[in-house]
């Protein structure tokens, strides 16, 4: 037998035995990933259960009314009475109001970083963007207390009152005076805004990058411009997975808790007007649970749970049907 | 009659420090193939991507020479570069057709340029796609994503594409090293028809594929100092019957490379 044969079998005999082993170590792995999918399963069926079943007697106090916009009764524990529209109303004109305004924000600065900006400051951008999606939502709460609410939710609260506000029809969701302190809806949307934006802007970011620099040259070979090329091929490349991030920041913004109780004023009276204090769905059980009058008055806030728990498992399959959509439109599927 | 398209005259590319193409001066000869072959590394990609500034796309590239197109400078500092890539089209290794349907692969181009009407979109689209030897693979899949695509079709895809804005010149990045055989073997009859409209210049590491496609051939090779150095250029037939340089002689016959 010659040098390489024998090699060539101690090859294989290696081969042979380390299969074996990664074998056995797929089976482990399998059923320790499966386990812990699973597992994701099991809390989301549990969660939901949990608040289906403690909710029960508000369900069957209120029925349909608990959400509706034209129930006669509004949110009152002294009464046992309750309403939960005001608080879903406040949770999805914050997060709107929040993702209007940061989306093409986010967008405009994910573009920057991925394609414009000059390596020199790419980094420390980059680092602050970052830094940004990890300060605690408490100290943005602070912040908007002590600054950004009388110097500059105020004044722009202001504006929208003598603009928007003096329009007949519109003058239902910016009727003011707005608090000169500016707590108020459009507070918790405006600092939304500024705590989704780095969220949204950095997977963008990401997105954009993991588009291959074939594509960017396939279009500039064709004589367009950086501009173009962003324009028609990069950004409707990168749609799924920009849809992607807006659903991550939506979802931030609908489940925040803290800055919004914070500055929204928790209120149910305020009514329609983004100028006037409100709740949103989870702030209004931050702030009320600890100190919830009757039983019932518990159970209407964890039905509220409820709702947001299914306007959040709604919205997030809608996205994900966008998202598909998308893809199967941009990769011949 | 043999007319210069394109005359390049004491080129040398840098990226940052490193001199990556060293004075090289050769003539592109209009409506010819001119192959620019060579061992790994030699500058034969960054000198073909001069022809279209694509080079300027990397940080810290610069050149210094001249690349005369039609009299004038390419690397004036006055000169845009979109126009210049309008007129100098490029094919790549990898084909890399957008994410977009077939027809909207090839209307990219023309779009940018203001084409709107749709008849006469459609008769570029369907111009383009004959002109890449594509038209009856795909006429029935317009509306399909190009990415569905074989590769060989994707190649010619990028080709109808590149020739969608009737570019005067055709540059080719090794267009069929990423293709099996036999779509290799469509693309370089592709390249014989397009010779009659379009210059071509073609690089390649397929010694072979030189040998049947190109009219004119640049050998080029690393010197020392690891910049890319024009050795021999001369017709097709003579670099590979009577090579002038011994190293040319070397390379052809196999013995490094």
């Amino acid at each position: 037998m010659s040098n390489t044969q024998s090699l060539f079998q101690q090859k294989n005999d290696l081969r042979h035995r380390l299969g074996r082993f990664t074998n056995h170590g797929d089976r482990f792995w399998v059923a320790a990933l499966f386990g812990s999918s699973l597992l994701i399963l099991i809390l989301v069926l549990m969660i939901g259960w949990e608040v289906w079943a403690l909710s029960a007697p508000s369900r069957h106090a209120f029925g349909w009314a608990f959400i509706s916009p034209w129930a006669k009764a509004a949110w009152n524990p002294a009464l046992d009475r309750f309403n939960a529209w005001p608080a879903i109303y406040g949770s999805l004109v914050t997060s709107a109001i929040a993702l209007v305004l940061a989306v093409p924000f986010s967008i405009a600065v994910a573009i920057f970083l991925a394609e414009l900006a000059p390596p020199l400051l790419r980094t420390p951008l980059n680092y602050m963007v970052e830094m940004l999606a990890a300060v605690p939502s408490v100290i943005y709460g602070l912040w908007g207390i002590y600054l950004f609410l009388p110097k500059v939710v105020h004044p722009i609260g202001a504006a929208l009152q003598n603009t928007l506000g003096v329009i007949p029809g519109l003058s239902t969701f910016f009727g003011g005076p707005i608090p000169a302190s500016g707590i108020s809806k459009l507070a918790a949307a405006l600092i939304l805004t500024i705590m989704v934006t780095p969220t949204i802007a950095a997977v963008t970011r990401d997105v954009l990058l993991a588009i291959p620099r074939s594509q960017r040259e396939a279009s500039l070979a064709l004589g367009a411009t950086q501009w173009e090329t962003i324009w028609k091929v990069l950004l409707p490349m990168g749609l799924s997975g920009i849809l992607g991030a807006v659903i991550l920041g939506f979802g931030r913004a609908i489940g925040e808790t803290m800055a919004v109780t914070m500055v929204i004023g928790n209120t149910s009276g305020g009514g329609y007007s983004v100028l006037k204090p409100g709740y949103t769905m989870a702030s209004i059980i931050a702030n009320e649970f600890a100190e919830a009058v009757s039983d019932l008055h518990s159970s209407a806030l964890i039905e509220i749970a409820l709702v947001l728990f299914v306007v959040t498992i709604i919205l997030n399959a809608i996205s994900r049907w966008l998202v598909m959509r998308v893809q199967r439109k941009t990769m011949g599927r | 009659m043999l007319t210069q398209k394109i005359e390049i005259r004491n080129l040398s590319v840098f990226y940052k420090s490193f001199r990556a193409v060293n004075d090289v001066t050769m003539p592109v000869y209009e409506n010819k193939v001119t192959a620019i072959i060579g061992p790994s590394g030699c500058g034969k990609s960054t000198l073909l991507r001069s022809l279209n500034r694509m080079n300027d796309l990397v940080p810290g590239s610069h050149s210094e020479g001249e690349i005369i197109l039609d009299g004038e400078n390419l690397l004036d500092a006055g000169v845009d570069v979109v126009d210049v890539r309008r007129r100098v089209g490029m094919v790549f290794q990898r084909p890399n057709p957008f994410p977009m349907s077939v027809y909207d692969n090839i209307a990219y181009g023309p779009r940018l340029y203001g084409v709107k009407k749709k008849a006469i979109l459609d008769e570029i689209v369907e111009e383009s796609l004959r002109g890449a030897a594509l038209w009856d693979d795909v006429k029935d899949k317009l509306k399909q994503s190009g990415m569905a695509l074989s590769g060989g079709q994707q190649q010619r895809l990028c080709i109808a594409r590149a020739i969608a804005i009737q570019p005067e010149v055709l540059l080719m990045d090794e267009p069929a090293s990423a293709l099996d055989p036999i779509a290799t073997l469509r693309i370089e009859e592709l390249v014989a028809q397009l010779q009659e409209r379009y210059t071509i210049v073609i690089v390649t590491h397929n010694m072979q594929e030189a040998a049947r496609v190109s009219d004119y051939t640049a050998f080029m090779m690393m010197n020392e100092q690891r910049a890319g150095e024009l050795v021999e250029f001369d017709e097709t037939a003579a670099i590979f019957t009577t090579p002038q340089d011994k190293r040319t002689e070397d390379y052809i016959t196999g013995r490094f490379g």
